[in-house]
């Protein structure tokens, strides 16, 4: 069932360049379990759209099937959304953003729907560069079908079943960088100051950007011996260093801290800030950004934040070379080329 | 035994290794007889690998214009000792086998009754030609320089066709002449020309073309559209996207930016080929797939998707025999039922059976339309003996004046004169619904696309009454699409009859020649090629007026008898299979032959008086 959030809303609630408020980005009441970590990174993304001044209306919301893949119902109201079917999303926002260049695509996933059954379809996507944002809703285990462990399970990890996972864990963020991902970055649901930022700037690089969001399940994997918990991953996350995303024609108020150690200009014109706590990790550089991962993954510690951003990335109509209108707004006379070739095309067949 | 004697009227076979070239000296060979105003129909038949196995080409010339399968083959051109034993094995009685007698026969190969020809093929190459690649394409060169002889045919035709197909390539027009004027001599110097069997000119092709059906079909999406194509390679299919890709660098750039209107791409997958379709459509591009059985099969849940969200879908089925990986360079009819019912839980999907090039074409093109018209998927049943060989068919026509059906489409300013937008709202009557492109309007037209259950309103319910409704609804829409599938072609052969043919796609040119067959025997027979499923009424009535309904189809499991058995509620009775499901297309003779088994005894008493008397034998 759907249930709609009452209207009413306070009257002085903040409106954006666009003169809304952020009830204008929700969508129905979640049916997510109380203290879902998912509902916050739903609350992350309506902030960060809301704050980006983007037209709800042109963006698509794309998810495959689990818990997370529900979550799209819960934002972005306006928009269109498309939950299809488990493991498959990465085929069908390929095919979306083929013929519609202009929308923005914000794919939703889950560690069951990415790293199982969607390996293959999120490998590929990685590889095509498509210009989306794909966020994984990564709780470590199978919601919907009662808490079995799942791909991304660390080893020894133990859900509410007890019984310690005895297979060694995918790490989507490392996955993607061998597969050639040109935005990557691992975050957790808890964490809105980080998370916030990150959606922005994931929606404003050019090709494809994942944020993989450790987002841990209250009913079935928030237990002592898990390493998807509250309370482990609040201890163990250490970030990249803060990041500030300031939107195309903003100006640069006092709100942003001096002293950033990067500016990145986006390809829409935005301004990605880094300021970098450690010098371990250099985010323009793909082995740095896998070396880091290691590391952390060694120590039993979880990198967050920004972890690799390749500047110069080309996305898949870039390589396809597309025509800059989007395909489907194509006219039928530039498309058919009418009778007069099939008469050369005839006589060249006799 | 006499040799046998024709003009214009045999079949003749090539029995190559693959890999050698010898596909354009038989394709040369082939369309020099279209030139002198034959109907041919070549086929390929030829192995899953690249080189070095046994590959064969057959050609039927019949001035009549039957482009079926006959069946038996009179003329054997044998380059290939890996096949010669099953080869000469094949030959009719009377026929003729004609080989590389380089190295002699092995004499216990030789039979009396046919009318054997040595060509020292490799002898001549060999003397000519240095470059072992040379004396290897030549040959077969040669070798249709000598049938022009052996067969009397036009040599000027023969020349002017290599002039056309090396256009641009004039340094080898000359070489592939002198090839063929080797051949040409060494048969008029050795042997008395022509044979029994032989060609002369005639003027039975008009304005016809020859065309592979994959090709035609590629053609067909540029003309019908699609901006996206999304597919995995798969024999027999993959030609189909070739096609595509050729015709879209040239017609498909934008000349102000050099840009392209249009995106392939090779997709991980069947899986995913299927799902960029859909993710485009549903953007409002139009978009489509092409494949064989085994990616028909990866597609299933995809399908059950795009008919319960009722998503456009377009998808070519180039079929092959199955089941599994069965034969890939073999033709069958096989995926009928596996596309009719694709998916789990109640699905039917529209199938659109084309039988020539031109028909590819046409359907190729309108699949886009119905898909959009209708919101479902249309699965094109075309199969590897359409799709991978040359096939004598009507010119291509588009009609300039026709314009695309989008289908039901709300636009920003059909979203402001209405009160409330509902994706799965039957506001007309007709089933289906009203749908809008992601982006269009700021406020209005937004909905969630969903494989679960929803309301009219497209938001998630799990009442049972909602859902129901919806799948009712869905039902009521395949009604519709009766109206829109393209109907039968019925041919009454003008006789009081009560029994009658039925069948489709490839199977029409056999059908078509055994229904002759059987009417100089006094059988007559009624014939329906059925273009489409759903059935269109036309097709329950014809099987209501006679009393016995031959299908014909190339599967083991009378798959389109089963389909209409079920959709019209038929018992087993009234509709007898005619089968074929050996990879190679249907014959006359066998199509003649399984009909006349459940036919037993001479037809001196009306047939279906016997029939009623239960005086005829069933056999599978």
């Amino acid at each position: 069932m759907s249930y709609q959030i009452p209207k009413f809303r306070h009257p002085d609630l903040p409106v954006n360049d666009l003169g809304y408020t952020k009830a204008a980005y929700e969508g129905s009441i979640s049916t997510l379990c109380a203290g879902c970590g998912h509902d916050s990174i739903s609350g992350a993304i309506v902030r960060a759209c809301h704050e980006l001044s983007l037209e709800p209306h042109k963006i698509a919301k794309l998810s495959g099937i689990g818990c997370s893949s529900k979550t799209p119902t819960y934002f972005l109201g306006k928009s269109h959304g498309f939950n299809s079917v488990h493991g498959r999303m990465p085929s069908v926002v390929t095919g979306a953003a083929m013929a519609n260049r202009d929308l923005l695509y914000l794919g939703v996933s889950g560690d069951g729907d990415t790293a199982s059954i969607g390996m293959g379809q999120f490998a590929h996507v990685v590889r095509r560069n498509l210009n989306m944002v794909y966020i994984v809703m990564n709780n470590g285990c199978y919601g919907l079908t009662k808490g079995q462990d799942s791909a991304t399970a660390d080893e020894g990890s133990a859900s509410k079943k007890g019984d310690a996972n005895p297979f060694s864990a995918i790490d989507l963020c490392a996955t993607a960088l061998q597969m050639g991902a040109t935005f990557v970055a691992r975050s957790f649901s808890g964490d809105k100051e980080q998370l916030v930022p990150l959606i922005k700037a994931a929606m404003s690089h050019r090709g494809f950007a994942l944020i993989d969001v450790i987002s841990p399940c209250v009913t079935f994997n928030n237990t002592a011996a898990s390493t998807k918990s509250y309370e482990f991953v609040r201890d163990h996350a250490e970030a990249t260093g803060t990041v500030d995303f300031v939107p195309m024609r903003q100006e640069i108020t006092t709100s942003s801290r001096p002293g950033a150690a990067h500016e990145v200009t986006m390809h829409d014109g935005s301004v990605l800030r880094l300021y970098e706590d450690a010098d371990t990790l250099n985010p323009f550089d793909r082995r740095s950004a896998m070396m880091a991962l290691m590391d952390h993954q060694h120590e039993g510690t979880i990198l967050t934040g920004l972890i690799y951003l390749d500047k110069n990335s080309r996305d898949l109509h870039d390589v396809l070379q597309t025509s800059h209108r989007p395909l489907n707004q194509l006219e039928e006379s530039e498309l058919c080329p009418g009778n007069k070739m099939l008469l050369n095309i005839n006589a060249s067949l006799r | 035994m006499k040799p046998l004697q024709s003009v214009n009227d045999f079949v003749i076979k090539f029995a190559n290794v693959n890999g050698t070239g010898s596909a354009s000296a038989n394709n040369l060979f082939a369309k020099a007889l279209f030139r002198m105003g034959l109907p041919v129909s070549p086929k390929n038949i030829f192995p899953s690998n690249i080189q070095g196995l046994p590959t064969w080409y057959e050609v039927r010339v019949s001035e009549k214009g039957y482009l079926g399968r006959r069946g038996g083959v009179d003329i054997i051109l044998s380059v290939n000792p890996q096949s010669m034993a099953q080869d000469i094995r094949e030959i009719e009685p009377g026929g003729y086998f004609i080989y590389d007698n380089t190295k002699p026969l092995d004499l216990r190969l030789v039979r009396t009754d046919i009318t054997i020809i040595g060509l020292p093929l490799t002898r001549i190459c060999n003397e000519k030609y240095k470059d072992p690649r040379q004396r290897q394409l030549f040959k077969n060169v040669i070798y249709v320089g000598a049938l022009a002889a052996l067969l009397d045919m036009d040599f000027k035709v023969l020349t002017d066709l290599v002039a056309d197909q090396f256009k641009g390539k004039e340094k080898l027009i000359l070489p592939n002449i002198t090839a063929l004027e080797l051949g040409h001599q060494y048969a008029k110097d050795n042997f008395e020309c022509p044979l029994g069997i032989r060609v002369q000119a005639a003027n039975q092709v008009g304005d016809k073309i020859l065309l592979d059906g994959n090709t035609a079909l590629g053609l067909g999406a540029i003309y019908g559209g699609a901006t996206v194509a999304a597919w995995y390679p798969i024999t027999p299919s993959t030609s189909v996207v070739d096609a595509f890709e050729k015709y879209a660098r040239r017609v498909r750039i934008d000349p102000g930016t050099g840009r392209r209107n249009y995106a392939i791409v090779q997709a991980e997958d069947e899986l995913a080929a299927i799902g960029m379709v859909i993710g485009a459509s549903w953007n409002g591009a139009r978009a489509f797939t092409a494949t064989s059985g085994p990616g028909l099969s990866l597609m299933s849940e995809f399908l059950g998707l795009a008919y319960f969200a009722e998503i456009p879908t377009v998808l070519f089925d180039v079929q092959r025999a199955g089941p599994s990986t069965g034969m890939p360079t073999r033709t069958q009819q096989s995926d009928v039922l596996a596309a009719a019912y694709a998916s789990h839980g109640d699905t039917k999907h529209v199938l659109l059976f084309p039988s020539t090039p031109k028909e590819c074409f046409d359907l190729g093109a309108l699949s886009f339309d119905l898909a959009e018209r209708l919101q479902t998927p249309i699965i094109m049943l075309t199969d590897l003996d359409l799709g991978m060989n040359d096939n004598m068919s009507d010119p291509l026509v588009w009609d300039d004046s026709r314009e695309y059906d989008r289908g039901k489409v709300l636009s920003a300013a059909d979203l402001d004169n209405l009160e409330r937008f509902g994706r799965y709202q039957d506001s007309d009557g007709d089933a289906i619904c009203y749908r809008t492109y992601p982006g269009t309007h700021p406020g209005k037209g937004a909905y969630f696309t969903r494989g679960s259950s929803r309301d009219e309103q497209a938001v998630y319910t799990e009442k049972g009454e909602e859902y129901e409704r919806n799948m009712l609804r869905l039902l009521q829409k395949w009604d519709t699409i009766k109206e829109y599938v393209p109907r039968p072609e019925t041919t009454l052969c003008g006789k009081p009859t009560d029994m009658a043919v039925l069948y489709f796609g490839t199977s029409e040119e056999s059908s078509r020649e055994a229904v002759d067959y059987l009417s100089q025997e006094g059988i007559d027979l009624d014939a329906m090629r059925v273009r489409a499923f759903p059935f269109n009424q036309e097709v329950e009535d014809f099987i209501d007026q006679h009393e016995r309904v031959f299908v014909i189809e190339q599967n083991r499991d009378a798959q389109l008898r089963t389909l209409l058995m079920a959709e019209f509620e038929l018992g087993p009775d009234k509709l007898k299979s005619v089968l074929c499901f050996d990879g190679t297309p249907i014959s006359a003779r066998n199509i003649r032959k399984q009909i006349l088994e459940h036919l037993p005894g001479n037809n001196v008493t009306p047939l279906h008086r016997k029939i009623r008397a239960g005086g005829v034998g069933e056999k599978a």
